[in-house]
């Protein structure tokens, strides 16, 4: 399908810092994330149902647990096309990322896989949904 | 045939660039409101699109008609804006030969679809949009993106993002009242360049 049609993406990750922990060791990373100006991004709980929200989603967590994913409060913005205000995401913001480090975890280095899905719109057009790659460093000590 | 239509995809990837980027103005790049001389407009490309029955529609069968082209998803609120006014023409404008046909570029095709077009009551006929499709219209990465094709099947003007609903209601009537050429075929890639 047409979804994945366009490599133009509206959203960016920054730079992840890696995560470090000994075994059992709660960790947390901020996933910086900026929204391309002009743009928005439906937040993790759309105020419409039809609307597509901001996830992230992990792949792969290595010796990481994954925990509770904590996303950032959105704005009420009303555009010419929602009758009432949408609950979106605009600038730069951060995803708080929990992990939990495995009890049985090996030391040394591995990396936390994900998938971060988004919808943009600007103020008269919307555009497919779209993932961008999000990968985590880690040590475990 | 493979430089027209690179040239015609590369040619509305500037404009739908122009339009993401703000070059001229969302509000303005959105806001066409007339239509291309006949002599500068180019053909429709031919599509195989199934509908909700499963059939199998081409543009071409719809040769002689003035068409509404309406390429949208469900996730997309503008689409939902404009949705309504199309209903709304197919219904005052049918009988004088207007058709409007909606492309949905939805990744998870009838099982949203479906629920989507009963809930707005749409009355005209709803396809299921692919890849290909979409490429050969430029790439249609901004919804809605509609296009309004003559009798002889030229692609006379190109809205990309929500409208204005008197754009399209001064552009499907002068359409309407363009001669009728029945011999004209469909399959010609498009060149949008200055089409809006």
């Amino acid at each position: 399908m047409q979804a994945q049609g366009s490599s133009q993406q509206y959203l960016s990750v920054g730079e992840l810092p890696k995560l470090a922990g000994q075994r059992n060791a709660s960790v947390q990373a901020k996933i910086p994330v900026t929204v391309m100006g002009g743009f928005h991004v439906n937040s993790n709980k759309p105020s419409e149902e039809y609307l597509i929200p901001l996830k992230l989603t992990w792949t792969a967590t290595g010796a990481l647990q994954a925990g509770t994913i904590v996303y950032p409060k959105p704005t009420q913005e009303k555009y010419e096309f929602a009758e009432k205000p949408l609950s979106v995401l605009t600038g730069s913001f951060d995803l708080v990322a929990n992990f939990k480090v495995a009890p049985d975890a090996q030391a040394g280095p591995g990396a936390v896989s994900g998938k971060l899905r988004y919808q943009a719109c600007n103020n008269r057009a919307c555009f497919p949904p779209k993932t961008v790659n999000v990968t985590i460093p880690y040590q475990i000590h | 045939m493979t430089v027209l239509r690179l040239a015609g995809a590369l040619a509305t990837a500037l404009l739908v660039g122009c339009f993401i980027s703000g070059c001229s103005g969302p509000q303005r790049a959105a806001r066409t409101s007339s239509l291309k001389p006949d002599d500068k407009r180019h053909q429709a490309p031919d599509f195989a699109l199934k509908d909700a029955d499963g059939k199998v529609v081409h543009l071409s069968d719809y040769r002689g008609k003035v068409v509404l082209l309406d390429f949208w998803a469900t996730w997309c609120g503008p689409c939902k804006i404009e949705i309504p006014w199309f209903i709304d023409f197919q219904r005052k404008d049918q009988q004088k030969g207007l058709v409007v046909l909606g492309v949905s570029m939805d990744d998870d095709g009838w099982q949203v679809v479906k629920p989507f077009v009963a809930s707005m009551k749409v009355n005209y006929r709803v396809l299921l949009g692919t890849d290909q499709t979409a490429q050969l219209y430029g790439g249609v990465d901004a919804l809605p993106t509609t296009f309004l094709i003559d009798r002889q099947g030229k692609i006379a003007a190109v809205h990309v993002g929500l409208a204005d609903r008197k754009d399209f209601e001064r552009g499907i009537d002068e359409l309407l009242q363009g001669s009728v050429n029945a011999s004209t075929r469909f399959g010609m890639p498009a060149l949008f360049a200055g089409t809006r």
